[in-house]
């Protein structure tokens, strides 16, 4: 059963090309110490801004750093982001729309109010100032995308909660004596699993954006570790004489964010009845 | 009954403003860092620290702090920024006209394209047009603008060196203009070479921001023109023998407006919070950029001002918002 689900998952391309994107990056982070070349942080300044060679298979940066190198310990923090901010914002999300959509009345008013409110806010200046408050560094880059991105899960769970409350399998477990938390946990969370897998892909690229953002403007992790943001800023620097080191972590950065919409969108299409 | 209107929004708007300032100012003062030793030099005497902290009032208690700030913010006076050492308010005032040229120019160029995109895609329905329009709008869409920034940047910027990619106006250019809204002013005084130089700087920024807004009203747009294309006046117009474009352009866009403009406006809040980040991407002078170096240099007086300066501008924009709803459909006019 399983096994036939995946064939069938993988026949679809967009599930298949995404998934392939994002498997090759999730690889090269894993064996980052292995893959990479040379030492991310190794200067060597008498090889500044070398055009790409044997030696240095994607050229040096200003520093005279390997980018190859660079670009793949970037992938580690790019996804170790996606990953730990993606997951605890479903996790948050999802808890209190799947409160709200069960259980009415106050809560429901309540969360649903905090929804509007907050996704009324621009996420790139509510994440500026988040950061600012908190402090700059890689906890605080995770705690703005979960304080800000999770209304996404709160709102489509919510929706979704409500329409699974009203199915006949709900009534059934009610008239069964199951408790409210029961169902909740063991009947009406499988159910909306799928949609939790979905919104967790696309979740991932948002949070990859914004570590770049935040890396960019300085306000992420300090310089000595690779970010792909990071890249981009020192590239920004050097733009007319070596318009590569900036184009090269930008290909990886928009390679990673379209792999995971692509699988996004793909599983969408695959695990929602209506529009498969 | 506009006046009335307008100044009771405005009424009902000071609370959340108030509100806003009282959470930052808490916020800002709970968290950790120090903004004195940021500024100091090594070395310094703890002295030196104490007289530091006392002359920008760090040295008394939260509530009090706030009390004298929000007094002297009333008199416009919003402290001095600790990194750039003047006062927040000349420095916001001083930036604050490019980003709005910036937030406007881009809203312009976004519903232009968005228009376009609709009225092609509309006009070549079912066939190769159509087809084309969307994929452009969801590659537009898919591709987030911080992308679009540089993209541009190294597209038109660097590799064929159209257009420049930092700054407002070119350096060695002073126009010796009395306000700081330099496009409108070079514009009103007939100052072509001015003008033009300034929009060859606006120009990559504001398609970063315009693009993925361009392809929202251009996904809404076109749904609701294809639908108004149903309509039996439409078809009237057309038994009478009006053009295809005519019945377009001159009755079915009009009534097909209302949810792109409703779209655009929820969506302008996002574009300007969205020149923070670009204007630090093409080094633009306007408060976005102020913002982040404020943010780098923990200088408290300048992030509050700023973080006010934001919640006041969504106030007024959504204000604005409800009376363009109000003059476009006149159901909601006497709400």
């Amino acid at each position: 059963m399983v096994r036939a689900g995946m064939f069938r998952l993988l026949a679809n391309w967009r599930v298949a090309l995404g998934g392939f994107v994002v498997l090759v990056f999730v690889v090269a982070a894993l064996g980052a110490g292995w893959f990479s070349p040379a030492d991310p942080l190794e200067q060597d300044l008498m090889l500044q801004l070398e055009a790409p060679s044997a030696q240095h298979l994607l050229g040096t940066d200003s520093l005279g750093r390997d980018i190859l190198s660079r670009l793949i310990h970037g992938a580690r923090v790019a996804l170790a982001v996606a990953l730990v901010a993606g997951i605890l914002t479903a996790l948050l999300g999802t808890a209190l729309g799947l409160a709200a959509g069960y259980l009415g009345g106050w809560p429901d008013m309540l969360i649903s109010r905090a929804v509007d409110i907050w996704s009324s806010f621009p996420p790139v200046l509510l994440s500026v100032i988040l950061v600012a408050l908190l402090g700059t560094g890689l906890h605080s880059v995770i705690v703005a995308i979960v304080v800000i991105d999770w209304t996404r899960f709160a709102r489509v769970m919510r929706a979704e909660t409500l329409k699974q409350r009203h199915m006949d399998y709900v009534d059934a477990a009610v008239v069964g004596g199951l408790k409210p938390g029961a169902i909740l946990l063991r009947e009406i969370l499988p159910n909306v699993l799928p949609l939790f897998v979905v919104l967790l892909t696309l979740e991932m690229g948002i949070a990859v954006i914004v570590e770049a953002i935040l890396s960019f403007v300085g306000l992420s992790l300090s310089s000595d570790v690779p970010t792909w943001g990071g890249m981009i800023a020192e590239g920004r620097q050097v733009i007319y004489q070596a318009p590569w080191i900036i184009a090269l972590p930008m290909a990886a950065l928009l390679a990673l964010v379209l792999g995971l919409n692509l699988l996004g969108d793909g599983l969408k299409a695959e695990l929602d009845p209506v529009l498969r | 009954m506009i006046v009335r209107q307008v100044l009771s929004r405005l009424l009902q708007a000071l609370p959340t403003l108030v509100g806003v300032a009282v959470l930052v100012f808490v916020l800002v003062r709970v968290v950790p860092g120090d903004p004195i030793a940021m500024m100091i030099a090594p070395g310094a005497s703890p002295d030196d620290i104490a007289r530091l902290r006392g002359l920008y009032g760090l040295d008394r208690s939260i509530p009090e702090q706030f009390a004298i700030w929000a007094g002297r913010a009333l008199a416009g006076d919003f402290g001095t920024s600790i990194s750039l050492r003047q006062s927040v308010m000349s420095l916001v005032l001083a930036r604050l006209p490019s980003t709005l040229e910036l937030a406007v120019f881009a809203t312009v160029i976004a519903i232009a394209l968005g228009t376009a995109l609709a009225v092609f895609g509309v006009r070549h329905r079912g066939r190769l047009g159509e087809a084309a329009t969307d994929a452009a709008t969801g590659f537009a869409l898919s591709v987030p603008d911080f992308i679009w920034a540089l993209l541009l940047m190294l597209v038109f910027g660097v590799l064929a060196p159209l257009l420049p990619i930092s700054g407002r106006l070119d350096p060695s250019v002073d126009p010796g203009f009395v306000t700081r809204f330099y496009l409108v002013e070079a514009l009103l005084r007939g100052r072509v070479a001015v003008a033009g130089d300034l929009v060859a700087h606006l120009l990559l920024p504001a398609l970063a921001l315009a693009l993925p807004l361009a392809a929202m009203i251009g996904r809404v747009l076109k749904s609701s023109l294809a639908e108004e294309m149903l309509q039996d006046y439409v078809m009237l117009a057309r038994v009478k023998g009006f053009s295809r474009w005519r019945i377009i352009l001159g009755e079915a866009l009009r009534n097909a407006a209302i949810p792109a403009v409703s779209l655009t406006g929820v969506q302008f809040t996002f574009l300007v919070g969205g020149t923070v980040l670009i204007e630090k991407i093409f080094s633009f002078p306007g408060i976005g950029n102020l913002a982040i170096d404020a943010v780098i240099n923990r200088d408290l007086p300048l992030i509050q001002g700023l973080i006010l300066v934001f919640a006041l501008m969504f106030i007024v924009i959504n204000l604005g918002l409800d009376l363009v709803y109000a003059a476009l459909n006149p159901r909601l006019r006497h709400g």
